[in-house]
């Protein structure tokens, strides 16, 4: 049987997980200790009173808010720039790809030293035309702009890459026709080219959120959830809950709890965002 | 195709006005790590920055490069990324071509559940894997980071997509000449499908060579740390010495860096087939 090995691989290493996710979220569970007593639904009531659980929603809203739509325009205009036919376009294109092949943690390390308060690139840049200096990742205020900026440059080539691909197939013959009526090339692009990307547009729009609402690896290395709880997000709750020390090792039961009301919320932001996309959206056949 | 005759009022076009400033600022990063990581410790603590520091310091790397265990951390990195991207490229190509070729009793609900996990997010299923992997005694060994990525859903799913795009007869015409699937997978479909293969490997790479979140959970000794592990204690441990700090990150990001230079190609299809697949 050809499909066998791995759809038993994906059953253990992802199907069973989520199930056995869902019953460790009913227990009080540690990582350490095979006691698992059942608590009911104990976990779930808990995370309602629970502040730094609610301040890593509001934290996880404004950086979903901030990243989503900031990181989709730009990738839209750069898009656009960079399907024209013109010179030195290879290395446009290869300048905002790249960064899709630097990890996480090497754009922290990166970031952290151009937003160096001290010492930066970007402070002394900004300085010249009279702005800042700004405390960047140390200041409550600015780890959290900070933080989009950083990962806008992380994955801006991605969201480019993908309405590039959009981009190309749109049909030549329309544009061109509507040229022909004397249609300008923004009014062209309006009515015609951006209706086009509608299907990118809705596909970017919920892949972005549902990874701004995991954002993890830039929270855990560079700002560990601060300055004074700035930046917690979700998932750097989960881990610190389940796999550190902070919390005696003894919350995972908790932790699992917290991962699948995330989860839950996840689907319905899904679901929300097809359901008014295709409203907007027109598919072509 | 008819157009209306532009006035040229520039040598160039316009769109150089939002692409080279763009550039600039994607790139102004990485250069300037470069720069830092050839400078003297003085240097780096110089403001204004110094974006050319004169006489390099290429001594910076051979320095960072034997302050940590960048070798082993490298090592163990190629171990973990060769394994999981060899035993995706072959677990994937025999479910790809189950699912696209062989009827089997169901085979439609299989393929459905495997595409829904796609949905999950890693933190729900994160906690019980890990109690699986301690069930196995993988946790802080180089498996914990190959077993639970050997075969991806995304993986068969791309696959999948790419065989029933091949035209069936050159494979009906060898199994009437008595070739079995396993042959008629391996001589004929694969040698067919190199660049979706590419394209798998490419991004199995990828997510392998930079993945960051289990290893964290799953690694504690320096000795099995993988390079981002690796990355992110050097960085605990040289907060001061940045020349060497970014030398570090520098040989880090490079062999990626390169990967992704000479085969950008692939790496564009496989992220617009991502985009596919939602």
């Amino acid at each position: 049987m050809f499909v066998l090995p791995s759809v038993l691989l994906v059953a253990l290493f992802s199907i069973f997980p989520v199930v056995w996710g869902f019953v460790l979220s009913l227990q009080k569970a540690s990582l350490i200790s095979p006691n698992r007593p059942f608590v009911g639904a104990d976990n779930y009531t808990r995370i309602a009173s629970d502040p730094v659980a609610v301040k890593a929603a509001t934290n996880a809203v404004i950086y979903t808010f901030l990243f989503v739509p900031s990181s989709i325009i730009l990738a839209l205009f750069l898009a656009v720039a960079l399907n024209q036919r013109i010179r030195l376009i290879r290395f446009y294109r290869l300048a905002v790809f790249i960064p899709v092949a630097v990890s996480t943690i090497a754009t922290g390390v990166m970031f952290m030293w151009v937003f160096d308060a001290n010492f930066g690139i970007a402070n002394w840049t900004l300085g010249r035309v009279g702005l800042g200096p700004f405390g960047w990742f140390d200041s409550p205020s600015g780890a959290m702009p900070s933080l989009v900026i950083m990962t806008i440059w992380g994955w801006l080539g991605f969201d480019t890459i993908i309405y590039l691909a959009a981009l190309q197939g749109v049909p030549h013959e329309l544009a061109e026709a509507a040229a022909v009526d004397g249609a300008t090339r923004w009014s062209t692009f309006r009515t015609i080219t951006l209706p086009l990307l509608g299907p990118a547009t809705l596909l970017l729009v919920v892949w972005s959120t549902i990874s701004a609402v995991q954002l993890f690896d830039e929270v855990y290395f560079v700002t560990k959830g601060g300055p004074l709880g700035a930046t917690s997000v979700p998932v750097f709750y989960i881990y610190k809950l389940a796999f550190t020390s902070s919390y005696g090792f003894s919350a995972a039961g908790y932790a699992a709890a917290l991962a699948y009301a995330l989860f839950v919320v996840i689907l319905i932001l899904t679901l929300v965002q097809f359901w008014m996309g295709n409203r907007v959206v027109h598919y072509s056949s | 195709m008819v157009e209306k005759p532009h006035t040229k009022w520039l040598p160039f076009s316009a769109w150089h006005f939002l692409l080279m400033p763009v550039a600039i600022l994607m790139l102004v990063p990485m250069v300037w790590v470069v720069m830092t990581s050839l400078e003297t410790l003085a240097q780096t603590q110089h403001f204004p920055p110094i974006l050319w520091p004169g006489s390099f310091q290429w001594s910076n790397y051979p320095r960072a490069w034997s302050s940590v265990p960048f070798d082993t951390w490298f090592i163990n990195t190629i171990i973990v990324t060769t394994a999981v991207v060899i035993s995706n490229l072959l677990f994937c190509s025999l479910a790809a071509y189950g699912f696209a070729r062989i009827r089997f009793f169901g085979k439609s609900v299989a393929y459905f559940f495997l595409l829904a996990t796609l949905m999950i997010p890693v933190q729900v299923v994160i906690i019980p894997t890990f109690l699986i992997v301690k069930q196995l005694h993988l946790i802080n060994t180089l498996g914990a980071l190959i077993v639970p990525n050997l075969a991806n859903v995304f993986g068969i799913f791309l696959l999948t997509q790419f065989f029933r795009t091949l035209p069936v007869e050159l494979e009906e015409a060898a199994r009437i000449d008595g070739a079995s699937r396993l042959k008629v997978l391996f001589r004929i479909v694969l040698p067919l499908s190199l660049p979706a293969l590419a394209t798998l490997a490419v991004i199995q790479f990828l997510w392998t060579w930079n993945d960051f979140l289990w290893p964290l959970v799953t690694i504690y000794n320096p000795s099995v740390y993988t390079l981002q592990l690796g990355l992110m204690s050097f960085q605990g441990s040289h907060v001061n010495d940045t020349n060497l700090l970014m030398a570090g990150n520098v040989m880090s990001m490079l062999p990626m860096l390169i990967l992704f230079i000479a085969a950008q190609r692939y790496f564009v299809r496989g992220i617009a087939t991502q985009g596919l697949k939602g």
